[in-house]
């Protein structure tokens, strides 16, 4: 079996398990936060909306701290394969971010009147995050030799990766605690049928976030796989001439 | 919380469906590079039948 045919499988494998598995726990997540969950003393039922934007946004965060992993794999070994692991990753979490963004959008309006609060310190970090990893795709597409573009995108997603905790802790930080903190409390933290409802969540979203990766991976290694096979059947002329493009491009096997 | 549905439920169902919505383009996104998938396969299978068939009419 060669390497992309491989690569395929590898990706592939438990896929409906995992499939399966995600609508599971997101569906338990669901009836949970409508069903189990008290509701919130001060804000009421639109804390509901916690459930889903805050695991969003841990692992649209983790996304990209594992696509810095995988970055360093890259500079490392120099092997391709992690190049598009790092791009997938955050190709998945730049998908989830925009949710977070606009789920934290509608939950600003419902708690403070307004779509978007320029002094509140969480949005606007998250806002800067999310719009540095917007410009890692239109990076990797101004360089055309995909050596130079994968090292240099590994070179940001480094950088970028790094920025993410420390983002993090320096709002942490902050003083101006004016976002609605609903996961630790002066009284120490969530109440237990609301943190078993978040743990549920964050798991579903997780394993939704694992589920999209290794899809992602299985299609970009069986369109490398069918692009092989097409060049050995049909020669060099059978297969179009690779453009400038943003994704990574896998070693022809 | 009293009978009706309280305050702010329009928030909370507009933030579900933002999420689902997404994931549901992803989705669709996917079906569409499985139906392209598809299509290739197709065509490869009639490539190596072509070329098989070169083969035995060969000389």
């Amino acid at each position: 079996m060669t390497g992309p045919a491989r690569l395929t499988m590898l990706y592939a494998t438990r896929l409906r398990a995992l499939s399966i598995a995600t609508v599971a726990t997101l569906g338990g997540a669901l009836t949970l936060a409508f069903f189990y969950a008290p509701m919130d003393a001060d804000q009421g039922f639109m804390q509901k909306i916690f459930y889903v934007h805050v695991p969003m946004a841990i692992v649209a965060l983790g996304g990209f701290v594992f696509g810095a992993i995988m970055a360093i794999r890259h500079l490392r070994t120099g092997d391709a394969r992690y190049d598009l692991r790092a791009y997938v990753a955050i190709h998945v979490s730049l998908v989830l971010g925009a949710g977070v963004l606009i789920t934290g959008s509608i939950w600003a309006k419902a708690s403070w009147g307004h779509w978007w609060v320029w002094d509140e310190p969480t949005l606007v970090s998250f806002l800067i995050v999310f719009l540095l990893y917007a410009t890692y795709q239109p990076l990797r597409f101004s360089i055309e030799d995909p050596e130079r573009q994968a090292r240099y995108a590994s070179v940001f997603a480094i950088v970028a990766g790094a920025f993410v905790p420390l983002n993090f802790l320096a709002v942490r930080l902050a003083e101006a605690y004016t976002h609605p903190r609903v996961f630790a409390t002066a009284d120490g933290g969530l109440p237990p049928r609301m943190a078993l409802t978040f743990y549920v969540a964050l798991a579903g979203m997780a394993l939704l976030y694992l589920t999209l990766w290794r899809y992602e991976m299985a299609s970009k290694n069986t369109a490398a796989q069918l692009r092989s096979l097409r060049r050995r059947l049909g020669g060099e002329d059978a297969v179009a001439a690779r453009g400038r493009s943003a994704a990574p491009s896998l070693p022809a096997s | 919380m009293t009978d009706t549905l309280p305050d702010n439920t329009g928030y909370v169902a507009a933030a579900y469906l933002v999420f689902f919505v997404l994931v549901l383009v992803y989705l669709v996104i996917m079906a569409a590079k499985l139906a392209r998938f598809e299509r290739e396969v197709t065509e490869l299978n009639e490539l190596a039948r072509r070329s098989s068939e070169t083969r035995v009419d060969g000389p």
